[in-house]
């Protein structure tokens, strides 16, 4: 995968996450045309398009759009239920998730993202797994002691 | 504010971002985040040493600055300090900030890898995995200098955890990305592999993914990873849906490593071992099965996961490309997708299909749905799923099926979206070339294009229509006549005018003869055009007036007058004021001799690869463009040590491949398909050894003439045998007629003719080019005459250069004498090296008897007194067939005229008959010839009387005149 971008049907970005060195120039670029791409498709439409030469995968849920860009020899329809996963991650943690709680809680969302997606590879598809990473992050950040005992604690959940 | 707000929420985060969410104007948020920025950089000034908290938080609200879109140019340092910080929520912060924002400021990355390194050594499973996420996100080649070394060290200890070495694995795949050179193969990659076998799915997961890249670039030394694949592959698919908990996706056990097997198991060839490759095929077979079975969720994730590890394993299929019965079966999966209620599916259905059409196994299956493909096209919704059926239409294209793929292409053009016009337009110009079998549906089907499409079409491909029916003379009689009747239109497009302009300009003699498409007539339909076109090609056109003041001297006033109208001669633009005082000037001081000779027809194109193609190429990127030889080429390349790797010079020449030369202009099935390979295999037919044969007297007395053929025989691999003269006569008939053209052309050589003959003698230009970009080297040409040619004919050459470099053209000149008259033509053999092979073709060099026609006028009453004078049974040849080509008169008059003899008007008393005479010179006499040719269109039959002084004469001459027709 190359980028994943979040937006809402305003065409607000709300997450970006990309997995190629581009500049930053070249990000807004990207960003203004697959948003203006995807939001102009009507909602029957199949969620996979040729841009340039890659494949983008979309899908919206709720307000927000989720949507990927993959190269030729990727497989769509995993990369499908690899935003639904996500979805279901972050719904899990957040508690049915909405727009706001990306908006407010940004950093957590590319927290979880980086547990589940690598390099733009999936890492871990367990939702068990991830969560528990993230829920001990919390518990380090919730409980604020010294980090070597909660280290240890770690240790011996996991 | 939303109700949850895990870890220890930010507060002033979380006030700033509410007030930018209330700003009503992008003025206001502009002021409110300048104000905020300089609030943090007052902060960061300031004298007092701020708390970890205080600069997280600041940091924190950078970010979400920066990622509003604005630009940040401070508060990295801070970043960086907080991952020196040991709780762990700041750290985390400072690494998120790096990941979105870091630049290359080399100082700042020295920092970063440092506090990198301190985490990485920590041994503390989550600073580790930050760190690792961090060199992912980032992934410069710094930190691949820094840490590619290290972290295979990380990924394979034994007493690394499990979310550690996922994370090592994927960061490590990053670096491999972006710096393949800092990443060093060596014992590691062993124990890699054998992360396949990993109890922990999650490792597995991550691992497969490193392993498929470095794969593709080191298949050796991974290619113990297919086995061990197949086998975890295996135990997935044969699992029961609960076995793997919570790697079970909506009843689809681990369906993303499945998909990551199946991709890494693309960078190889079948399995060599017979047991892994039944394995495997057991694996691909219950995934088919799968797909039949009643679904376990009416939910839609569960069959996108399902259908994902489907349409995976159709990729290996169609990869391996080696198992018939499962690509058959594939096909008919994605048969049932095609008419799926899920949009998604049938596009994803329509795109597999299109490389499996590629498959020789699999063509035929994917040609059976041919109508619900067509009926896509029609009734898609969605602009990309039609585009898809589109490019589905144009990949199972052959032959068969040409005529009515262009149709509808052409039908669906007429409301396409606009988007995709032009890649429409490349696509049916492309295939009606390709498949034309009758050139007149060619130039039919690009005209209509032009018709329906005009703008998408590309210079290209109208250049390339222009091209083709000047290299092609069966079909410039048709095309004159058919850009003649589109020009009549009173709307069209532009560049209908430009090839109308073209062709007429060339051909418009060939339908002068019809008094509905006069001379004048052509003329003052293009010229109604003139004013309405654009510069470029009003200069089109006005090399077309010059053309026709040759073509037709009964007009050449009026167009000089044309010429000479103001309008032209003082035009502002440069280029056509030129061509107007230039054109007018040539045509007032010039010889009918000279003009002809400058405004001659134009020679044939030399041959290469379709500009439309490289076009469309261009367009699609390399790859898309469905080229069966190609895909396959591709293929073998990024099979690791798959099928054996063919010599390019081997397979140019002997494989008979059914694409190589679809392109080429002289794709005719007659003339230029490539030779079989010899199925005897080496050859040493000594051809030369006959004595019947011998070289002609080319250049008498010069020792350095051609190399002798006797050299031949010492050969050892002979590609083609020499003794198989090219497609025999066919050659012969197609230069009867006319004195340019391509003779031959192969692969690797083309040989273009062009020759002038003036009573008994000739002068014959013979261009030999080389295709490749290799040289030829010992390249020899010789003729050879029979015993009895050589008293008839007297042929004179030089030798050429030895060497023909690559992409290079050299031109041979030969002499023509005809001292008597004579049945059989001159061999033209050609020998040299391409690469390390030897080559030798052999082609008949189309120097005819009626080469050596001069036309002669006479009147009706001449005509049939000397008829009857040449009444001796000897002296008639009479020939009835059934005509081959359309019965077009026009035609038919161009082709006596081309043959050689004066076409006789009002002298046959039935109007619908052709009569001719003419003389033909020899060095020893001359021999009057009177024709006659009597078409029966109801019969589609000709009768064909030959009547000349000479018995062999009237044989010869009725047996070449009689296969024009």
């Amino acid at each position: 995968m190359q980028f994943m971008l979040l937006f809402s049907r305003q065409g607000k970005l709300r997450l970006q996450k990309w997995y190629v060195p581009l500049s930053d120039k070249e990000k807004k670029k990207i960003t203004r045309e697959l948003v203006q791409t995807v939001l102009a498709r009507k909602p029957k439409m199949c969620s996979f398009l040729e841009w340039r030469d890659l494949k983008i995968v979309y899908k919206r849920y709720a307000s927000l759009y989720f949507c990927c860009a993959i190269e030729d020899q990727d497989n769509e329809l995993i990369t499908l239920e690899i935003i639904h996963r996500y979805v279901e991650l972050l719904d899990k943690y957040f508690g049915s998730v909405c727009e706001l709680d990306i908006i407010f809680n940004f950093e957590k969302a590319y927290f979880i993202l980086d547990e589940f997606l690598l390099g733009g590879e999936v890492q871990e598809t367990s939702k068990k797994n991830v969560l528990k990473a993230i829920e001990q992050a919390d518990l380090l950040q919730e409980v604020g002691i010294e980090i070597s005992t909660v280290f240890q604690k770690i240790c011996s959940n996991s | 504010m939303p109700a949850v707000s895990k870890g220890d929420g930010m507060r002033g985060l979380a006030v700033f971002i509410s007030d930018i969410r209330n700003c009503k104007s992008k003025e206001a948020e502009i002021k409110r985040i300048n104000k905020e920025l300089a609030n943090i950089r007052s902060k960061f000034k300031g004298d007092k040493a701020l708390d970890g908290y205080s600069k997280k938080k600041y940091v924190c609200k950078l970010l979400f600055i920066f990622l509003l879109g604005h630009d940040i140019d401070f508060g990295h340092m801070e970043a960086v300090n907080l991952l020196s910080s040991n709780r762990y929520t700041e750290k985390q912060i400072g690494y998120l900030f790096i990941s979105v924002l870091v630049n290359s400021n080399s100082e700042l990355i020295r920092l970063i890898n440092n506090a990198i390194k301190n985490d990485l050594a920590s041994r503390n499973p989550t600073f580790m995995g930050l760190a690792l996420h961090c060199i992912a996100n980032v992934g410069s080649r710094e930190m691949a200098e820094a840490f590619a070394g290290e972290i295979p060290k990380i990924l394979v200890a034994g007493d690394t955890m499990d979310s550690v070495k996922q994370s090592a694995a994927l960061c490590l795949l990053r670096l491999y990305r972006t710096s393949p050179d800092f990443v060093p193969m060596g014992d590691w990659t062993s124990r890699v592999v054998h992360l396949l076998n990993d109890q922990h799915l999650g490792v597995v997961t991550a691992a497969t993914s490193l392993i498929t890249t470095l794969a593709q670039k080191n298949p050796e030394e991974f290619k113990t990873s297919v086995s061990l694949a197949v086998s975890r592959l295996s135990r997935i698919v044969t699992s029961a849906s609960t076995d793997l908990q919570d790697y079970t996706y909506y009843f689809v056990p681990a369906p993303w490593l499945s998909v990551k097997l199946l991709r890494l198991l693309q960078c190889y060839p079948p399995p060599e071992d017979a047991a892994v490759r039944g394995r495997l095929t057991e694996c691909l077979e219950t995934i088919l099965n799968k797909a039949q079975e009643p679904p376990k969720s009416k939910k839609v994730q569960h069959s996108n996961a399902k259908n994902a590890v489907l349409f995976e394993a159709i990729s290996l299929i169609i990869h391996h490309d080696s198992e018939p019965n499962l690509l058959v079966r594939a096909c008919n999966q994605l048969g049932q997708f095609l008419q799926h209620r899920e949009t998604n599916l049938r596009y994803l259905a329509l795109e597999s299909m299109c490389t499996l059409a590629s498959s020789e196994f699999s063509h035929e299956a994917v040609k059976t749905h041919i109508e619900t493909v067509i009926n896509a096209l029609k009734t898609e919704r969605d602009v990309s799923v039609r585009q898809r059926a589109v490019d589905l239409l144009y990949a199972m294209c052959d032959r068969s099926n040409a005529q009515q793929i262009v149709a509808e292409m052409l039908n669906y053009l007429e409301t396409a979206d606009y988007s995709i016009r032009e890649e429409i337009v490349l696509k049916v110009a492309i295939l009606a070339e390709k498949y034309a079998v009758d050139y007149t549906w060619y130039v039919d089907t690009i005209l209509n294009l032009i018709r329906i499409a005009g703008d998408y079409v590309s210079e290209e491909v109208w250049y390339r229509v222009i091209q083709i029916v000047i290299n092609r003379d069966d079909v410039q009689g048709y095309a004159a006549k058919t850009v003649f009747e589109a020009l009549q239109a009173p709307a069209c497009h532009e560049n209908l005018v430009k090839v109308g302009g073209y062709i007429l300009g060339e051909f418009g003699n060939l339908i002068a003869g019809d008094p509905r498409s006069s001379p004048l007539i052509q003329f003052n339909l293009l010229h109604s055009k003139f004013h309405l076109c654009s510069v470029p090609t009003r200069a089109l056109l006005l090399s077309t007036y010059i053309k026709f003041v040759n073509l037709f001297p009964e007009i050449k006033t009026t167009i000089q007058d044309v010429l000479r109208s103001d309008s032209q001669l003082k035009n502002a633009d440069v280029e056509l004021q030129q061509r107007a005082v230039e054109y007018l000037r040539l045509s007032t001081i010039a010889s009918t001799d000279i003009l002809a000779t400058v405004l001659e027809e134009m020679p044939p194109f030399p041959e290469r690869e379709s500009s439309i193609l490289a076009k469309l190429k261009k367009k699609k990127g390399p790859g898309t463009v469905t080229d069966l030889e190609e895909i396959k080429k591709e293929r073998n390349s990024d099979v690791n040590g798959g099928t054996e790797s063919t010599p390019i010079n081997a397979s140019t020449v002997s494989t008979p491949s059914p694409s190589a030369d679809l392109l080429g202009l002289g794709a005719a099935p007659l003339t230029s398909s490539a030779p079989p390979p010899s199925s005897t295999g080496s050859l040493l037919v000594d051809v030369f050894s006959d004595s019947a044969s011998v070289v002609a007297p080319l250049a008498p007395g010069s020792e350095d003439n051609f190399a002798s053929p006797d050299l031949a025989s010492s050969e050892v691999v002979s590609e083609e045998p020499a003794d198989t003269v090219h497609d025999a006569d066919e050659l012969i008939h197609k230069f009867v007629c006319k004195n340019n053209g391509v003779l031959f052309e192969n692969q690797l050589l083309q040989i273009g003719l062009k020759s002038e003959f003036r009573q008994n003698l000739g002068r014959m230009f013979i261009f030999y080019g080389n295709k490749t970009s290799t040289q030829f080297l010992n390249f020899t040409p010789t003729l050879i005459c029979s015993d009895e040619l050589q008293s008839s004919l007297n042929l004179q050459t030089k030798p050429v250069d030895p060497t023909v470099d690559g992409g290079a053209q050299v031109q041979q000149v030969v002499n023509i004498e005809c001292i008597s008259d004579f049945m059989e033509a001159p061999i033209l053999n050609i020998q040299f090296r391409y690469g390390g092979t030897f080559q030798n073709i052999s082609v008949k060099l189309p120097i005819t008897l009626n080469k050596f026609f001069q036309p002669t006028e006479m009147a009706s009453q001449d005509f049939f007194q000397r008829w009857k004078q040449l009444s001796n049974p000897q002296q008639e040849m009479q020939n009835i067939f059934k005509a081959k080509h359309p019965m077009d008169t026009e035609i038919t008059k161009a082709k006596i005229i081309g043959f050689g003899s004066a076409l006789l008007e009002e002298v046959d008393p039935n109007p619908a008959n052709f009569v001719g005479a003419g003389i033909i010179h020899t060095k020893t006499t001359q021999i009057g010839c009177l024709l006659r040719l009597e078409p029966n269109l109801q019969a589609q039959m000709y009768r064909l009387t030959l009547r000349t002084s000479k018995e062999t004469v009237s044989q010869r001459l009725c047996e070449l005149l009689s296969e024009q027709f």
